[in-house]
């Protein structure tokens, strides 16, 4: 169905998310940290962006400023994963060009959710 | 959909416990005074990821233990706190009781529940100090602002609502679509769209990436403020919302009203948006914005599954999988090549079978090592385990103590690895607790008040090499001496090189700990020291030097499973002896043989005598030759002794896969091991020691007094 790129450091969240994203028919695409997914973004567009805030080498919000400035992603959907639920993170990650968070943690079927509410 | 969340809980795990040693080392280093980002972010990444995955997979006490030690950290990480030894201490302490957490949920098992209690009173007693300090609020990020909500309308009764919306011109650049908002409303309920488009400029003006557009809609159905709420949580910032509740007879007006003005506008928009809520889209509505936090179902069910697959796993790199990838390809193509050459084979063909022969023989060699190469696993991961170790040490000693580690990328086999910790770590203590001296002690010899503790890892031929060494006191000579006459293991009147005396403390009746305990110099447990290395083919030696410090050198081989042998006749057996403990082959001179009562025969070579022992004697074999001058003596090194095992031949020498017996036979005297030999018959690995034990054990002190003669 959609395209997804999903980028996460920690490697069971990856495994995660990809099985019940491919579970629910998605193509996954996946990087372990921000400058690894805006080199594939550079090259590949998709219909949806799941990225980690916390990363190393590039964090998530800094990926979604850099994806904003890509042709393909300016309407593109880009979901944060944050742990913290706070104002301030949510306004940060607009401020950023997110189009909406998932709060961590979170289970198979809110993700689901969470992604058909972008998707279509 | 429900997945069973347990099958990532392996993965979970070994990337928790990668994170946790992440922090130690991090919290450490920051102990020392290197605060820098990379470090204190690093730290904090890790915690943030323990938190994220445990609450995911379904670790809710993991998770709320693991949000104190992350605020605190992000405290730290924002300059907003400094991380004083207290707080250092305190975060390595809830290190600790996070991996004893994770191990007690890995194994099923329970955890201290009154040590996790403490460990998070004391970091919430820091958070709180903060809160006094600087007025800050600590909990204000745990609580999601949805809660809020919660409170304000659970009434969900049939009733209107009249939603204006006003998206600001550039909403549709974050990536929400009015569109989508929509559908989810008409998720909840009854939805007429009403379509507001006075801001659109002349086509000419038309800027398609900015919104013109804003909306009234209007719902109804049993659904409360909170729930429309959240359908524009992401946008809130973005847009001009306000919510109204419409009144009985507004709401039976109102949608008929918008109906008939939509009618008239016609935009595109509302027509996309009324088919999805004809559809059956509305089914999942109902698990969608689900508000309560999900704890309990994704608790762990199989609770045993992930157990053992974490101790048999092991991460490789995947440069190395590709090079056996290759290397398998290349032996298939030589297999074709030897199958071509043997479907019809002439005479003339024989150079180019000796050719493929030789290419099977390097193809299997290369494919070896590479295989081998795939146990290998970087020394760090033992070295990693002292930073830790030399801080808590150091900290009850009063002793001021630096670590050096180098060579921490050299590589050993997983098995060797895993036998190797205890031995280093007996070394490492042993150094700290009566090498080193204390700061007093040391300045006054006129060293730095800080002592050097140094761990370095090298190759060396088929070996590595693994020194400890630290600039101490030494050995101290004297009072081990004293020691050793007092235990009867040396005459009273013998003088021994300085040497000899360090060698002493690796002697089994000189360890037991309540007698040296109070000596300066080293001896606890040495002799289980050596014990353990030579049980891995390898060798332990010190040097020392009084007042400039000592130094213990480990010489392993690479792996267990793969060893380079000689192999040898006796009588009609063939036995492998392990070319690393061979010092040289000797045809006898009988001259040189000396037969004592009650000692068996020994062999004068040089100026040593060495006890001979006659291996078809030791498994009594029949046949064989008994005359000393038609056979041949190899001399090896048996923990720091020769002795000179006679045989009848030497044949090869060879590469041998070990077969442990213990694992598929049982243990046996003298033997440690057996391989299968080129012919397919099964050769036994000779345990030099247990040879010599089997022989005759020759009294420690005959040997130490034999061995000064030199």
């Amino acid at each position: 169905m959609a395209n997804i790129l999903a980028v996460d450091d920690s490697a069971s969240m990856r495994q995660m998310v990809t099985f019940t994203l491919q579970g629910a028919g998605h193509k996954v695409t996946l990087a372990d940290d921000g400058k690894q997914a805006l080199d594939i973004a550079q090259r590949q567009s998709f219909d949806l962006v799941i990225t980690d805030v916390n990363m190393p080498v590039m964090d998530g919000l800094t990926l979604t400023r850099e994806l904003r400035k890509l042709p393909s992603f300016k309407f593109a959907p880009i979901l944060v994963l944050t742990t913290e639920a706070g104002p301030e993170k949510k306004q940060e990650g607009r401020a950023a060009g997110a189009t909406g968070w998932l709060i961590k943690p979170f289970n198979p079927d809110q993700l689901l959710a969470t992604v058909k509410k972008v998707l279509g | 959909m429900s997945i069973d969340v347990t099958q990532f809980h392996g993965v979970f795990f070994e990337e928790s416990f990668e994170g946790l040693d992440i922090m130690e080392t991090g919290l450490l280093s920051m102990s020392q005074g290197e605060i820098d980002d990379d470090t204190v972010n690093g730290i904090f990444r890790a915690a943030h990821s323990i938190k994220g995955g445990a609450g995911t997979f379904g670790f809710s006490h993991i998770s709320e233990f693991t949000h104190g030690l992350e605020t605190l950290l992000d405290q730290i990480r924002n300059g907003e706190r400094e991380a004083t030894h207290e707080v250092i201490e305190t975060l390595l302490s809830a290190v600790d009781t996070l991996r004893e957490m994770l191990t007690a949920v890995q194994n099923s098992s329970d955890v201290d529940e009154e040590k996790v209690a403490q460990v998070s009173h004391a970091l919430e007693k820091i958070l709180d100090a903060a809160v006094a300090e600087t007025g800050m609020n600590v909990e204000d990020t745990s609580v999601p602002d949805s809660d809020e909500s919660d409170t304000t309308e659970t009434n969900t009764q049939q009733q209107s609502w009249l939603i204006h919306f006003k998206p600001l011109p550039h909403l549709l650049q974050t990536g929400n679509e009015p569109i989508r908002m929509f559908r989810e409303l008409a998720e909840l309920g009854e939805l007429a769209v009403n379509v507001n488009d006075e801001e659109l400029p002349p086509f000419t003006d038309l800027d398609p990436e900015i919104c013109y557009f804003s909306w009234e809609l209007t719902l109804t159905g049993e659904m409360d403020e909170a729930e429309i709420n959240e359908v524009f949580e992401w946008v809130d910032g973005d847009c001009e919302l306000t919510i109204e509740r419409l009144q009985e007879n507004e709401a039976s007006d109102s949608p008929e009203l918008l109906q008939e003005q939509q009618s008239h506008d016609k935009p595109e928009v509302v027509e996309a948006v009324s088919q999805p809520m004809a559809t059956d889209l509305a089914s999942i509505a109902g698990d969608a914005p689900s508000k309560t936090p999900i704890k309990n179902d994704v608790a762990p069910k199989k609770k045993t599954v992930s157990s053992d697959a974490s101790t048999a796993s092991i991460r490789v790199g995947t440069d190395k999988v590709d090079s056996l990838v290759n290397l398998v390809g290349e032996l298939v193509i030589t297999q074709s090549m030897l199958g071509q050459i043997g479907d019809n084979f002439d005479v003339s063909m024989l150079p180019q079978l000796i050719d493929g022969l030789e290419q099977l023989e390097r193809n299997t060699r290369e494919l070896q090592e590479s295989i081998m190469r795939i146990r290998m696993l970087p020394i760090s991961f033992v070295f990693n385990r002292f930073p830790r170790l030399v801080h808590d040490m150091t900290s009850k000693l009063g002793k001021q103590v630096e670590l050096v580690l180098t060579g921490e990328q050299t590589e050993l086999d997983k098995t060797v690895m895993e036998k190797i910790g205890d031995p280093l770590v007996h070394l490492v203590r042993n150094s700290l607790d009566h090498g080193l001296e204390t700061p007093e002690k040391r300045l006054a010899a006129n060293k730095s008040e800080t002592g050097v503790l140094k761990l370095n890892a090298y190759h060396q031929g088929g070996n590595i090499v693994i020194e400890i060494s630290d600039d101490g006191a030494g050995l101290n000579e004297e009072k081990i001496l004293q020691k050793a006459i007092e235990k009867g293991l040396v005459e009273p009147n013998e003088s021994l090189s300085p040497e000899k005396i360090h060698e002493l403390i690796f002697l089994p009746g000189f360890s037991t700990a309540d007698q040296v305990s109070d000596l300066s110099g080293r001896g606890v447990g040495m002799d289980v020291v050596r014990k353990n290395i030579n049980s891995l083919g390898g060798a332990v030696e010190v040097k020392s030097e009084s007042g400039i410090g000592s130094t213990f050198t480990i010489r392993l081989p690479l792996t267990l499973a793969i060893m380079d042998g000689q192999i040898i006749q006796v009588a009609d057996q063939r036995y492998i002896i392990p070319l690393i403990s061979i010092i040289e082959s000797v045809e006898v001179d009988i001259s040189k043989v000396k037969k004592v009562t009650g000692k068996g025969e020994l062999y004068k070579i040089r100026d040593e005598y060495v006890p001979l022992i006659r291996l078809r004697h030791v498994f009594n074999l029949d046949g064989g030759i008994e005359d000393l001058e038609h056979g041949l003596l190899v001399i090896v090194d048996c923990e720091d002794y020769k002795i000179g095992l006679f045989v009848d031949e030497l044949l090869a020498q060879q590469q041998v896969v070990i077969k442990s017996l213990e694992t598929n036979f049982r243990k046996v005297k003298g033997l440690a091991g057996a391989t299968i030999l080129g012919d397919g018959t099964v050769a036994l690995i000779l345990d030099i020691a247990g040879v010599m034990a089997m022989h005759k054990e020759p009294s420690i002190i005959k040997q130490t007094s034999l061995k000064s003669v030199v």
